[in-house]
């Protein structure tokens, strides 16, 4: 079972892969992009990691992130022009088959958490599977060629750009801090302040550094890595706390965080300018109530869902 | 010297507040920390290759964007406005419930959506405003607070709902980085804490949206 896992897994890698090949050729086609060969470039080495990844020395692997790295400091990684979807097509097929088009999504979600729940495939190979089966269904049920599917998955790729491989680097981030022990000095450093064994403390603890520190970074993916292993693991999980619970509820703590800083500015600072508000901070001033009852919800029921 | 290693965390955290380029601020992040810890140069490529190479599968999201592309492209937006301009006769606030009621939904099919462009500015917004004025004309600061309130609905229902799909980025990142730390956890488990999580915020909106509801009709 385990091999045949595996044997998907690198196969929708590959798949991946293929799928950052088509940004790459497309971003280089893209005349306007000022960016283009530095963007192409960037899909390309990702396009080699996730294909072939697999097969090539771990040090080049580094090497080649590093690359991926500076492309992006030097501001050679753009977006460029994408085209826009023609309203025609949507209002006709919306005319033909109605909310029907929801189908492929609603199969999609249903379909991979079923997997997940009751085969032994597993959560990862679900999504896959699931992602295929969709796709199939969706081109069936909006007449698509395999053409507009090409069109489709790089206009999407592309779009998503740099932002969609950043939850894997922060991954990476992780496995770099444990493997210099950052964890263990974190907890080391706070334990000096606060003390070890405490179950409601921890908790209290590790949900509000996830807000602060969300809140300071304006991003709960980054702060997750680093708070999680400096205080979710040594405060809450070595004491006993179950690891689903408190990594799930920990995430969202962190999202309290987000809804009450202005440096998250594509949810709290964007619609101010879209809107034309007066007041730039109006929108975190409404979500405040929310956020700070949602951090007390988190703290709550960590405390009795974990222990 | 121990504590030098914390350094990294320092980058990170001041490379986003500044907001720097965030990959480059995250492969910095990494190497400071692996240097200052005593690793070496190379074998600093070898755990970044390593670990990046071993968490490909919180990139497995990637897979479900070309059925999102089709459907997108064949209208699935303009089928949702039609589905929300069904709503006539509302309050602002009762509006804002429906939106929040839809948008955890499409977090649960993990339809993403860039709501505040999508769909606040040009949709939900001006149908509150609307529904607003409907008991008399509103003043400066209940016309802003509308619009907040309206961008807010979408931040609540995006952001407590969408560890209820098992394929989105933020779940397979809590469960790749829990297995990276030693702990491995299911993707589904992490959907199932989620759900209470995502119930409560959306009561604690409808007694919210509720009393905003109240006090914007005893202004009149």
């Amino acid at each position: 079972m385990n091999i045949l896992i595996n044997n998907l897994l690198l196969a929708f890698y590959i798949l991946i892969g293929l799928f950052f090949l088509a940004a790459t050729v497309e971003s280089w086609r893209d005349k306007t992009n000022p960016a283009r060969w530095g963007t192409g470039l960037f899909w390309l080495l990702l396009a080699i990691l996730f294909a072939a990844g697999q097969w090539i020395p771990n040090e080049i692997n580094g090497g080649i992130l590093l690359i991926i790295a500076l492309l992006s400091l030097l501001k050679q990684v753009r977006v460029g022009k994408i085209k826009e979807l023609d309203e025609k097509i949507a209002n006709q097929t919306v005319k033909r088959i109605g909310n029907w088009i929801f189908l492929p999504s609603i199969l999609l979600a249903i379909l991979a958490l079923v997997i997940a729940q009751f085969t032994k495939l597993g959560g990862q190979v679900g999504i896959g599977i699931a992602a295929i089966i969709s796709l199939i269904v969706a081109m069936v049920l909006t007449k698509s060629s395999p053409k507009t599917v090409y069109e489709d998955t790089q206009r999407m790729v592309r779009s998503v750009g740099s932002a969609g491989v950043l939850p894997q680097l922060l991954a990476t981030l992780g496995v770099v801090f444990t493997a210099s022990g950052v964890g263990k000095i974190t907890a080391k450093a706070i334990s000096g302040l606060f003390p070890v064994g405490n179950h409601l403390l921890g908790v209290c603890l590790y949900c509000i550094a996830m807000a602060v520190f969300t809140a300071i970074m304006g991003n709960a993916f980054a702060a997750f890595a680093v708070i999680t292993a400096g205080i979710g693991i040594p405060f809450v999980v070595a004491q006993g706390g179950s690891p689903v619970v408190v990594a799930s509820l920990g995430m969202t703590a962190g999202y309290c965080g987000t809804l009450m800083t202005p440096m998250a500015a594509n949810f709290n600072t964007l619609p101010v300018a879209l809107m034309e508000m007066q007041d730039p901070l109006g929108v975190i001033k409404q979500q405040f109530p929310i956020a700070i009852s949602m951090l007390v919800v988190h703290i709550v029921l960590m405390y009795f869902l974990a222990f | 010297m121990e504590y030098l290693s914390l350094l990294g965390i320092l980058v990170i955290v001041i490379g986003f507040a500044l907001g720097l380029d965030t990959v480059a601020v995250v492969v910095i992040a990494a190497l400071v920390t692996a240097l200052v810890s005593g690793i070496d140069f190379v074998s600093f490529l070898k755990i970044l290759g390593k670990g990046f190479i071993d968490n490909r599968m919180v990139s497995l999201f990637f897979l479900t964007l070309p059925t999102i592309g089709i459907s997108e492209r064949h209208g699935l937006k303009t089928a949702a406005v039609n589905l929300i301009q069904k709503m006539k006769n509302l309050t602002p606030g009762r509006i804002f419930d429906i939106y929040t009621a839809i948008r955890e939904l499409a977090c649960l099919f993990g339809i993403s959506v860039q709501g505040q462009v999508q769909f606040i500015a040009p949709l939900i917004n001006p149908m509150a405003q609307a529904a607003g004025k409907v008991n008399g004309e509103m003043t400066e600061l209940e016309v802003d607070q509308i619009k907040a309130r309206a961008a807010a609905s979408d931040n609540f229902g995006n952001f407590f709902a969408q560890n209820l799909f098992v394929a989105s980025s933020s779940v397979l990142l809590i469960s790749s980085t829990m297995k990276s730390l030693g702990y491995p956890i299911s993707t589904s488990a992490v959907v199932l804490i989620t759900i209470p999580i995502a119930v409560i915020c959306y009561i604690l909106c409808l007694l919210y949206n509720h009393a905003f509801d109240k006090k914007i009709k005893k202004g009149k």
